[in-house]
């Protein structure tokens, strides 16, 4: 075997030109970002020093409204349950609707667009508009929280039906089941689970959203919160925080309570 | 044939278990006493709800036509704003929330205290909104995009840190463990064992994040912490509805466009 | 013998011009097995799936219970269909629910929904399902999950289901095809006893000549969408067999 040349070095690792073009795209977009939001170093440092006088401020934090904090917590609770359990209930049947393995595309197709219509828009934005339609309170709060129920759950829920397997569906036709028997026994089996998840995921994400609607006057803590601020009651604001941040664990827990009770294995089954 | 014929008793069926049965009926029953509580207490003024289609006609009506004008002037700059505050809030909660997620799952740093503290952080970042972070940088930095960016930022680690921490914990230890009978640094098990499974899953929970985000960015400017927000709230404090069904416009086609983007760099990538 | 099922001219084109089953007649007596054979895509299965209209025909009679089946719609269609049980090559039962939930939805026909949700079948039907475990030889079974269960034990809980709608009439379409051989024999075997002790007539689509020949009285044999072979299987000789399937060169 003589007369070999060296071959050229090999490389181990082909160099992916995509990824490190993208890599630098990015680092040049964050200095571009930076320069336009006007960013800069001292801006930062008074923010900084703002930050500790403010952290001290809110320090210790004082309950300086019991009755007010109280109202708004338990307003912003009733806001989440009411529009969680009215928006499950919508969900479940437009949902259904929406699955384009089940149902006819006049029937679909309208519930695709309303479940697009309902997930376009920031919960804030539908809240402001439902202030402007039915008054400040909760009625807003938790028409706008429906609204974006019906757009988390119904989408997801229209997905996980997409998903089944229609053999099952066509055995239990085959028995001569009623429409309704067919759902319950073909469809429901195979995507309760995950609605019940969606749900519990649903009713969380309301929780947290209820104590932000009443900042435009939807009803509820965000309400109490706005006006604390305002007043610059920053210690009344970090107990409020703090009375937020607890009322979510709890619900947290209690969601997860429900899903171990209503599931096999108790957490969110994924097929 | 027996003499002696055992009474066949009907034979029951239950579907569930009696604790089982006991644990649903009372969650049932608490469900039941929350929403008739709630719907009990809770304001509602007969007046309004019967007011309310008129309501909605007049806004409907007072929104158009939309004022079209109105965006090179009022509207442009400060959606662009509302994007580089997504953009740079995703990037910077994803930064911070690195670290933070890797120390919550305890196959990689193998300390229940750690793992707990970390999800402690991780949960908190998660249960205070983005509208009430803002409120809060606000108070700090004073109004304007850097409030709007690091509320973005810091509700958002939350949200980052539990999904990478879960994918984490999902990934396989076999691969993991024969990085470690090599006699790898801890290091490099991260860099060639955990990296190369979760990265799929990584860049899912990024592009999801920063579709959220662009949304949620596009109201912080309600409590003034930059964005289309702020042209949001000048135009309704004003009444002037075809300029906020222009923002409202322009807010929508934002959010199309993002999920587009999103669709297709999801296409490539994953 | 009279006839439980009679079908007369059956046509069905998936596609306009190919028909799939091209002007069937056949009548099937009251009691005994009939074996469907012939080649994949000859219509085998669209027979079949014709009969409780699971597949629309194009044009035909579909003669059962004394009437034409074939234009029903709604719920007489549903009526008839809880006439006619059906059992499936991929077992098609519902994997997240119970083997009783399975077997029960046998009587999906003849339960209004909100009692089903419930669970609220009648007592007779729970006992019925309990009979009907012993008999195909899962008793105990009743609170496994049908996923749990092996292919073979899935499509016993399947003839139980449809023994559950007390038909007037058994379909099994491939019913063996997703199993081993020892336990297709097992099957074949249940489907025979099943329908010999309830009287009822099995009709079977099947690709195992050797298994139709064991257990079938009576042989139909499908080419083309026609039917090229109608006799007992004794009749069933390599000729016959050449004509049905085509090609000598499978028959060892």
């Amino acid at each position: 075997m003589a007369g070999l040349t060296a071959p050229a070095a090999r490389l181990a690792f082909r160099p992916n030109w995509w990824a490190r073009i993208g890599w630098v795209l990015l680092a040049v977009y964050v200095v571009y970002a930076f320069g336009r939001l006007d960013f800069n170093w001292p801006r930062f440092l008074v923010g900084l020093d703002n930050g500790a006088r403010f952290i001290g401020r809110m320090l210790p934090p004082r309950i300086a409204q019991p009755d007010s904090l109280l109202k708004g917590l338990t307003e912003s609770l009733e806001i989440a349950v009411l529009a969680s359990f009215i928006g499950i209930m919508l969900s479940l049947p437009i949902g259904l609707f929406a699955a384009r393995n089940l149902m006819p595309t006049w029937a679909s197709w309208p519930a695709r667009a309303l479940i697009a219509a309902a997930r376009s828009f920031h919960p804030v934005i539908v809240a402001i508009i439902f202030v402007k339609a039915v008054g400040f309170g909760a009625l807003a709060g938790i028409c706008a929280l429906v609204l974006g129920s019906i757009g988390f759950i119904g989408k997801l829920f229209a997905e996980a039906i997409e998903e089944i397997s229609l053999k099952q569906v066509e055995a239990i036709r085959a028995t001569g089941a009623s429409f309704m028997n067919v759902i319950a026994f073909g469809v429901m089996p195979q995507v309760f689970s995950r609605f019940i998840g969606f749900s519990t995921y649903q009713l969380d994400s309301n929780l947290r959203n209820s104590t932000m609607v009443g900042i435009v006057g939807a009803g509820g803590i965000g309400g109490t919160l706005f006006s604390a601020f305002q007043r610059f009651d920053y210690d009344f604001v970090a107990a409020i925080l703090l009375a937020i941040i607890a009322m979510i664990m709890v619900g947290e827990v209690l969601a997860t309570w429900v899903r171990g009770v209503f599931l096999e294995r108790g957490k969110v089954d994924e097929e | 044939m027996n003499a002696a014929l055992d009474h066949v008793e009907a034979r029951t069926w239950r579907r569930f278990t009696p604790r089982q049965r006991l644990a649903r009926f009372a969650i049932y029953i608490v469900i039941v006493a929350a929403i008739i509580a709630s719907a009990r207490t809770v304001e509602v003024i007969p007046e309004f709800l019967i007011d309310a289609p008129e309501q909605v006609q007049d806004l409907l009506q007072r929104m158009w036509p939309i004022a079209w004008s109105h965006y090179p002037g009022g509207v442009h700059d400060a959606l662009m704003e509302t994007i580089h505050i997504a953009t740079l809030g995703t990037i910077f909660a994803i930064v911070m929330a690195l670290p933070i997620g890797l120390a919550a799952a305890y196959n990689v740093v193998p300390s229940r205290t750690v793992n707990y503290i970390a999800k402690l952080l991780l949960v908190s970042s998660r249960s205070v909104n983005s509208l009430v972070w803002a409120l809060l940088f606000v108070a700090i930095f004073g109004p304007g995009a850097l409030a709007g960016t690091l509320a973005i930022a810091f509700r958002s680690i939350g949200f980052v840190g539990k999904l990478f921490g879960e994918a984490l914990e999902e990934a396989n230890r076999g691969t993991i463990e024969a990085l470690e009978a090599t006699g790898a640094p801890w290091t490099s098990r991260l860099a060639w064992g955990y990296w190369p499974q979760v990265k799929p899953a990584f860049w899912s929970i990024a592009l999801f994040r920063w579709d959220i985000n662009v949304r949620e960015s596009a109201v912080l400017g309600l409590v003034g912490a930059g964005g289309i927000g702020m042209a949001l709230d000048t135009a309704l404090n004003l009444f002037q509805w075809n300029r906020v069904a222009m923002v409202l416009f322009s807010i929508f086609a934002v959010v199309v466009i993002a999920e587009i983007v999103v669709t297709q760099i999801r296409k490539r990538i994953i | 013998m009279s006839t439980a099922l009679a079908v007369r001219g059956l046509v069905k084109e998936y596609v306009r011009g190919k028909r799939v089953l091209d002007g069937i007649t056949l009548d099937f007596a009251a009691a005994g097995m009939t074996a469907i054979i012939g080649a994949s895509g000859t219509g085998k299965s669209t027979l079949l799936r014709c009969v409780n209209r699971l597949v629309e025909p194009t044009a035909g009679e579909i003669l059962f219970g004394g009437r034409d089946i074939a234009p029903l719609k709604g719920r007489e269609l549903r009526e008839a269909r809880r006439e006619i049980g059906m059992v499936f090559q991929e077992y098609n039962l519902v994997e997240r629910l119970t083997v009783m939930e399975n077997l029960l939805s046998g009587r999906l026909g003849y339960v209004p929904a909100h009692k089903a949700w419930l669970r609220r079948f009648p007592q007779q039907d729970i006992d019925r399902a309990f009979d009907l475990l012993d008999q195909v030889g899962l008793t105990g079974f009743a609170n496994q999950r049908a996923d749990a269960l092996s292919g073979g034990q899935r499509q016993r809980v399947g003839i139980a289901r449809a023994v559950m709608q007390n038909p007037k009439l058994l379909l099994a379409d491939e019913p063996t095809s997703s199993l081993d051989p020892r336990t297709s024999v097992e099957i074949m075997e249940l489907l025979c006893e099943v329908g010999r002790r309830h009287a009822i007539p099995v009709i079977v689509n099947m690709h195992d000549v050797d298994l139709a020949r064991r257990f079938a009285e009576r042989i139909i044999g499908m080419s083309g969408g026609k039917v090229v072979f109608d006799a007992t299987a004794a009749e069933l000789n390599d000729d016959e067999l050449k004509k049905i399937y085509g090609g000598a060169s499978w028959l060892a």
